[in-house]
């Protein structure tokens, strides 16, 4: 079945369809990384936005089950279901090959109720996108209307609220630290990586004020949309910071974008993002570099944070930031994911720094 | 970086050879370039004389001469370097470091190796050293025994029970390696791999894994990258230079890709690369179980591939990171902004495959296995996998379309050729899928992981599509656009609608093309950027796809583009070489201020790098790609004559589509190419050549050779099996060879020619300018006609031919320039008996010998015929090779050693893989060099001589003299001690294996135990015992690796060489000393 994908510029690229065939509108976003597509699509940070894959060849190895471990976290996936709105490849693959695969990616996407399209020129399509900025398109199927396909203004929707979790779960219970983490969209490896370093995660929704909890450490996980819209969460940070019992704090990507507006700092809207396995980021002040995982839209101003804090990661291709942390309290976070899931794994060590803190 | 460092010396690799090939061209010319950005002073050590990394300007000292601690030792002293890169040179230069170190010669002379330090590299290269470091940090190897001796190997490999793999340590490319199922297969192999190493490796095999590669890059702020990761399409078992490669891994998921990623990361930080990398591993296609097969702490074949692949120039980096720069330091050689320290993401498919010439040689096995046997590679990009395979597939020149549409393989047992897999198998597949067989019994037989066989039924369905339609308007617009997807060649689709056989091969691909740019399906071209269009590219790599809408470059349609068509996969007879035409042919366009394109997809050649040229398509020769370009870049015109035979073919179908060709018009290529007419063009002009007619039945056959006698050369013009051409010396022989061989029949007439014994072969190699010859090098070759003029030893200028004969050649050529009005490069092969010439053959194209005489005249021939076809003023050189007072000599490089079971031996079709060039004071000293160059080695004592007929035998006894007089030993077979005593020549007679004399001992035997130094065995004729004898003793030279020359005159003048010369008396000079 033929269907077409239309961006708010007018350019239109026709193709084929595979997964669900309903017609959605969203974001449409470009992701440069080369396997990881089952990771990606359960990212709830690609909530609301239509997933452009560079890399051609999309399906090969197919899906794994989806399944989750004891403590409620998935096997093999990010969370508990697609959250991107769309997937747009090059070359679908519709033979699979691999021992840990159960069905196809079309069979996956088809239940979860998420359209597919296939035989697009990505290539070009990026460059329009990197040339013009992200912008808002619509898939539609064959013999479809385009007016009638529902669309929302990515910008004015708040996805944390849409996607974080409703009411307080805790994992690896009784542990002798205890993390609260801020969901915002968490990816399950957050907290796989937490639970595996022995420390209990209570997972709350994002705008819940843990300032009454009692725990060792805060995480500020990622999360989709415009920080702008989280200014609840960003009050019961800037609480956590005024605390006079000082405890660590780490965040990751949203989670850095709201800790830096805790902290008075400013956001913008990066042209294009960086959603890739393959971003450099250096350590400032250092010549530690790390290959990151990336998948922001928006970035933090260095320039406007305060004295108190600094840079604690840069961009080594286009120089924005990725990461901030306090002078002297034991506060960072990264725009990246170290948490990778997919993408490399050269930043884990950050995990490792906040447990030890702790 | 290091500001003590000012001079740094670059060890090369030396001749072509397989397993080490023009990947390292690439790499050395990419270190210099790298070097030379710095201000630093460079010194390269390198006697391939054809590479482009020994060009002018590449290296500031280049010296022709042996990578070998003896020759390296005294450049040092001489040229006294702060610094030496070991990296680059392959296995050749590492090996040749190792030894230098572990001498204390680098801290004799205060040399520091840049990058990666030597301890590591004999961390990697130890076999029981390396999984020593590697069980340091928990990382899994293949649980394997390093043996001293064939005894503690048997126990070794009961221990870890059949089947076995044997390695031979600090071997390049799998030499003397291979599996064995059981005692007796071990045996055979323990002899080999022992003659190669002291020590080999017994482990378990894994035959069936999966094969995964990467490629690090480290600096010493111990920041690391992957670069690229690749796959194997076939399993473990298979070496990976006989494998087909992807890039990126395609069946791997996110946690596998990342999961490996992380170890290769893990084991290069532990191990201490500074520079670059490769990772090999075994991977179980059942879960996340690995084993490292091997690290190679230097550039190889893989990280060649994977710069081309990727478009990261791993070995200008690496050499930056050697001189002490970090990875931060250093921007991306392709968008210019952004940071060398990243990780390419592609948006295409890359895949490689070998080309074999396994047809090249007799009796070898073409079972494909542990080690390498292919000759060159190629790389295919596309935008789906069908797309790239069928690309490929089409590539490696082999006469093949792609997956579908070739000739019919005649195969008996299918199931059994899909589980023994040769260099035919993906036809073999092809031919199972037709028979119905499934993917998963494919698989269960090939163990190739299935998604790739689902790819290949992919394109076979299409194919089956296209084969039930036998008209081009019955085909729709949407299977004729998947086939294109799926890298179908118009031929192709002309082929399965039977066009082909209605209206003729060039017809129907003429009419499919036609139809298909009526109805607008045509390819676009893309741009290999390292970053999947997330930022823009300043440089022009490019290939086409038909899986895309908009084009990523502009066409300026102003008429200042040059298309150079470049010379393909390497492959016996055509290699480094032509890169190095191809690339001077760039430089000259460049240098004009004209735009330089080139057409190639060689992943080991320089001409492929991106920095070459204004634009590089990185895309298929075939008539059809290249029409695609010149459609799209409207060029001034196209450069036909630089890339060997190739684009030579293409003239003619070019001209009839009105592409300027530049140059030698197509006609007149044509005239050459045709035997017939260019046989016609010389009768015209009164110059003689060897009596030849091609024949049809055995009669004509028989009428032609009482006419001119035997000896003759037969050439079938389609052959079944085994060598193409042969020399023939009676009828039992001529009988034999055309039952075996060939099919002689009206469509496939067998061309015969007189084949003149004891004649000297002389090569003119030349540029003309409207029919006017301005520059001319004339070469002999030190062995008689008979050996092909590519297997030859070739000295210029000449030292032994009349001048009589010299003026007769420059005046036939004038007359032939003249007749076939050649602009260009061109070169012409006689044939000389006293002062009778005859004309073999004409190229209007350049020659193999090109770089060659170019370097040693110190005249550029391809910048001067460039500028001729530019139709640029071009004034003749004003060096003459009459006042050289030095000598060139090139000569060849033998992979016998890798062709198991291959006869050795030397004849009229071409079965070098490489060559080597070095000058020097006289024929003595280069062909000493040259020699040493390409692996031979003074003997120290014993020489085996068993040397052919009764002429030969003569020709031979002046040298056998020689060696007695200087204190060596003679051994001889029965034939030649007879002759020897005779003569009054001390020699022990030993006996041939087939025959007992007396007590003399069996000349295998003598051998086995190490008796000999050196093999001299000269190949009567092809009598079938002589073959049976000489064929062992030649043989068990080459499986023994004790040093084999099969040439009389080439065995004379080398023993000539090294009875006159000791290695200290060989000048160490460099090019610019000369």
């Amino acid at each position: 079945m033929q269907a077409t994908l239309i961006l708010e510029d007018g350019t239109t690229f026709v193709g084929q369809s595979f997964g669900a065939p309903v017609s959605v509108a969203g974001e449409v976003v470009f992701n440069t990384a080369m396997t990881g597509y089952v990771e990606s699509l359960t990212d709830p940070s690609y909530a609301g936005q239509l997933m452009t894959l560079t890399y051609p060849l999309v399906g090969n190895y197919g899906v794994p089950p989806f399944t989750f471990r004891q403590d409620g976290l998935a096997d093999f996936m990010e969370s508990d279901r697609i959250y991107a709105s769309a997937l747009i490849v090059s070359d679908y693959s519709e033979d699979y090959s691999h021992w840990n695969a159960v069905e196809s990616l079309d069979t996956w996407m088809k239940r979860e109720g998420i359209p597919g399209i296939t035989g697009i020129d990505t290539r070009a399509l990026t460059k329009v996108l990197r040339r013009h900025g992200v912008m808002m398109g619509k898939i539609v199927i064959e013999g479809e209307r385009p007016e009638d396909v529902k669309e929302e203004n990515y910008g004015e929707v708040n996805y944390v609220e849409r996607v974080s979790c409703r009411e307080v779960i805790r994992y690896n219970e009784n542990a002798d630290k205890r993390v609260v983490l801020v969901d915002c969209g968490v990816k399950h490896n957050i907290l796989r990586s937490l639970v595996s370093r022995g420390v209990e995660v209570v997972r709350v929704p994002w705008d819940y004020d843990f300032n009454t909890m009692e725990f060792d450490g805060l995480f500020l996980a990622n999360g989709p949309g415009d920080p702008d819209r989280c200014g609840r969460a960003v009050r019961n940070i800037q609480k956590f910071l005024a605390n006079d019992k000082v405890r660590p704090l780490m965040g990751i990507c949203m989670g850095n974008q709201l800790l830096a507006k805790a902290a008075g700092a400013t956001i913008y809207k990066l042209k294009y993002g960086h959603r890739s396995h393959n971003q450099p980021v250096r350590q400032v002040g250092t010549n530690r570099c790390f290959i990151t995982s990336q998948n922001h839209g928006f970035a933090v101003n260095a320039e406007s944070l305060s004295a108190e804090w600094q840079p604690y990661f840069e961009n080594m291709n286009d120089g924005s930031n990725e990461g901030i942390r306090h002078t002297s309290r034991p506060w960072c976070s990264a725009q990246f994911h170290p948490e990778a899931c997919g993408g490399p794994t050269d930043t884990t060590f950050l995990f490792d720094d906040f447990v030890h803190l702790l | 970086m290091n500001p003590t460092i000012n001079k740094v010396l670059l060890l090369g690799s030396g001749a072509l050879k397989i397993g080490e090939a023009g990947e390292f061209d690439y790499s050395g010319s990419q270190a210099l370039k790298a070097l030379r950005e710095e201000g630093i002073e460079t010194v390269l050590i390198n006697p391939n004389i054809a590479t482009v990394q020994t060009s002018e300007g590449v290296a500031d000292h280049i010296y022709f001469l042996p990578v070998t601690p003896f020759f390296v030792e005294k450049i040092i002293a001489k040229e006294r370097p702060q610094g030496i890169l070991l990296a680059f040179g392959g296995q050749t230069a590492l090996n040749c470091g190792v030894a230098l170190y572990e001498s204390g010669i680098f801290e004799k002379y205060g040399v520091k190796v840049l990058g990666t330090p030597v301890r590591a590299i004999m961390d990697t290269e130890d076999r029981d050293l390396f999984v020593r470091r590697l069980d340091e940090i928990n990382i899994n190897t293949i649980k394997s025994e390093a043996c001293e001796t064939p005894e503690a190997a048997r126990i070794a490999a009961k221990a870890l029970g059949f089947p076995v793999i044997v390695r031979a340590a600090y071997a390049l490319g799998g030499l003397g390696s291979g599996f064995a199922a059981d005692e007796t297969e071990l045996n055979a192999l323990l002899e080999k791999a022992f003659a190669f190493s002291p020590q080999v490796l017994v482990e378990k095999s894994l035959k069936g894994w999966k094969e995964i590669e990467y490629e690090v890059v480290r600096d010493r702020f111990d920041n690391c990258i992957t670069v690229c990761n690749m796959e194997n399409f076939d399993p473990l078992g298979i070496h990976t230079g006989e494998s087909i490669v992807i890039a990126p891994s395609q069946t791997l998921t996110n946690s596998e890709y990342h999961k490996l990623r992380e170890l290769a990361i893990r084991i290069v930080r532990h191990i201490g690369i500074v520079g670059e990398c490769n990772v090999q591993y075994a991977f179980d296609p059942q879960s996340e179980d690995y084993r490292v097969i091997e690290v190679n702490a230097r550039l190889s074949r893989s990280s060649a591939l994977a710069s081309k692949a990727t478009g990261y120039p791993l070995a200008f980096v690496a050499a930056k990171l050697g001189l002490g720069y970090g990875l931060f330091d250093l921007k991306n050689s392709v968008t210019r902004t952004t940071s060398a320290f990243f990780e390419p993401a592609l948006d295409y498919v890359v895949c490689k495959i070998p080309r074999w010439d396994l047809g090249k040689f007799r009796g070898v096995d073409r079972e494909i296995g542990s080690s390498m046997k292919s000759v060159g590679e190629v790389m295919a990009i596309g935008r789906t996998f069908e797309e790239a395979v069928q690309k490929g597939i089409r590539m490696i020149g082999q006469g093949l379309h792609g997956f579908v549409g070739n000739r019919e393989l005649k195969i008996d047992d299918i199931e059994n050729a899909l589980a023994s897999p040769t260099d035919k198998r993906l036809l073999v597949i092809e031919k199972a899928f037709f028979g119905g067989m499934s993917v998963e019994r494919i698989h269960e037989l090939t163990k190739i992981d299935k998604w790739f066989l689902y790819k290949l039924e992919n394109i076979f369905k299409t194919n089956a599509q296209l084969r039930q339609i036998s008209r081009l308007d019955q085909l729709n617009d949407a299977l004729l656009r998947r086939a294109k997807e799926q890298g179908f060649t118009d031929f192709q689709i002309a082929r399965a609608l039977r066009l082909d056989t209605m209206l003729g091969a060039t017809q129907g691909g003429n009419m499919v093309r036609a139809e298909r740019k009526r109805r607008g399906i045509l390819p676009v071209v893309k741009r290999i950027d390292t970053l999947a269009a997330e930022y823009p590219a300043k440089t022009n790599y490019l290939y086409l796809t038909y899986c895309g809408t908009i084009h990523d470059v502009r066409f300026e349609g102003d008429h200042r583009s040059v298309v150079v068509l470049g010379s393909g996969a390497y492959r016996i007879g055509s290699s480094v070489e032509f890169d190095w035409c191809g690339v001077q042919a760039l430089n000259t366009i460049r240098s004009e201020g004209l735009r330089s394109v080139m057409i190639n997809y060689n992943p080991e050649t320089v001409s492929t790098d991106y920095d070459m040229c204004d634009r590089l398509y990185f895309d298929e020769l075939t008539f059809e790609r290249v029409m695609d370009i010149i459609e799209l870049e409207t060029p001034r015109g196209v450069i036909v004559s630089t890339g060997g035979q190739i684009p030579n073919n293409l003239a003619m179908r070019l001209d009839a589509e009105q592409v300027p060709i530049l140059g030698t018009a197509a006609r007149y290529i044509d005239n050459a190419e045709d035997r017939e007419k260019f046989s016609e063009m010389l009768r015209r002009i009164g110059v003689d050549q060897p009596a030849w007619s091609a024949l049809t039945t055995m009669d004509d056959i028989r009428g032609f050779i009482d006419q001119v006698g035997f000896p003759v050369l037969v050439r079938p013009s389609y052959v079944l099996s085994g060598a193409a051409m042969n020399v023939c010396s009676n009828w039992e022989e001529l009988e034999r060879f055309l039952r075996l061989a060939s099919d002689v029949s009206k469509e496939h007439p067998v061309v015969v020619s007189q084949f003149i014994e004891h004649a000297k072969e002389i090569e003119m190699d030349a540029v003309a300018k409207d029919g006017e010859v301005i520059a001319y090098a004339i070469s002999e070759h030190i062995e008689f006609a008979g050996v092909h003029s590519g297997d030859a030893t070739i000295q210029f200028p000449p030292q032994k031919l009349y001048v009589e004969t010299v003026r007769r050649i420059k005046k036939i050529s004038r007359q032939i320039a003249h007749e076939l009005c050649i602009s260009g490069p061109f070169n012409i092969q006689f044939l000389a008996r006293e002062n009778d010439i005859k004309v073999i053959e004409c190229n209007l194209r350049a020659s193999r010998s090109f770089p060659f005489v170019s370097k040693v005249l110190k005249v550029n021939f391809i910048e001067l015929a460039t500028r001729v076809m530019l139709g640029l003023p071009v004034e003749p050189p004003a060096a003459s090779q009459f006042d050289l007072d030095y000598v060139g000599i090139k000569a060849s490089q033998f992979s016998f050693n890798r062709l198991q079971n291959a006869d050795p031996v030397l004849g009229v079709d071409m079965s070098s893989t490489g060559e080597v060039g070095c000058i020097g004071d006289d024929t003595s000293d280069a062909l000493l060099k040259a020699l040493l160059s390409v692996g031979h080695r003074i003997p120290e004592k014993n020489i085996l001589l068993s040397s052919g007929n009764a002429l030969q035998k003569a020709d031979l006894l002046p040298a056998a003299r020689m060696l007695v007089e200087h204190g060596y030993h003679i051994f001889a077979t029965p034939g030649t001690s007879r002759y020897l005593s005779g003569n009054g020549v001390d020699n022990t007679l030993v006996s041939w294996p087939s025959d007992t004399e007396g007590d003399a001992e069996d000349v295998l035997q003598l051998m086995h135990r190490g008796g000999v130094d050196f093999v001299v065995n000269v190949p009567k004729d092809l009598t079938p015992r002589e073959l049976t004898n000489g064929y062992k003793v030649r043989r068990t030279a080459v499986d023994l690796n004790i040093p084999l020359i099969t040439n009389a005159r080439l065995a004379s003048a080398f023993i000539a060489a090294f009875c006159t010369l000791t290695p200290d008396d060989i000048e160490v000079k460099s090019w610019e000393e000369y």
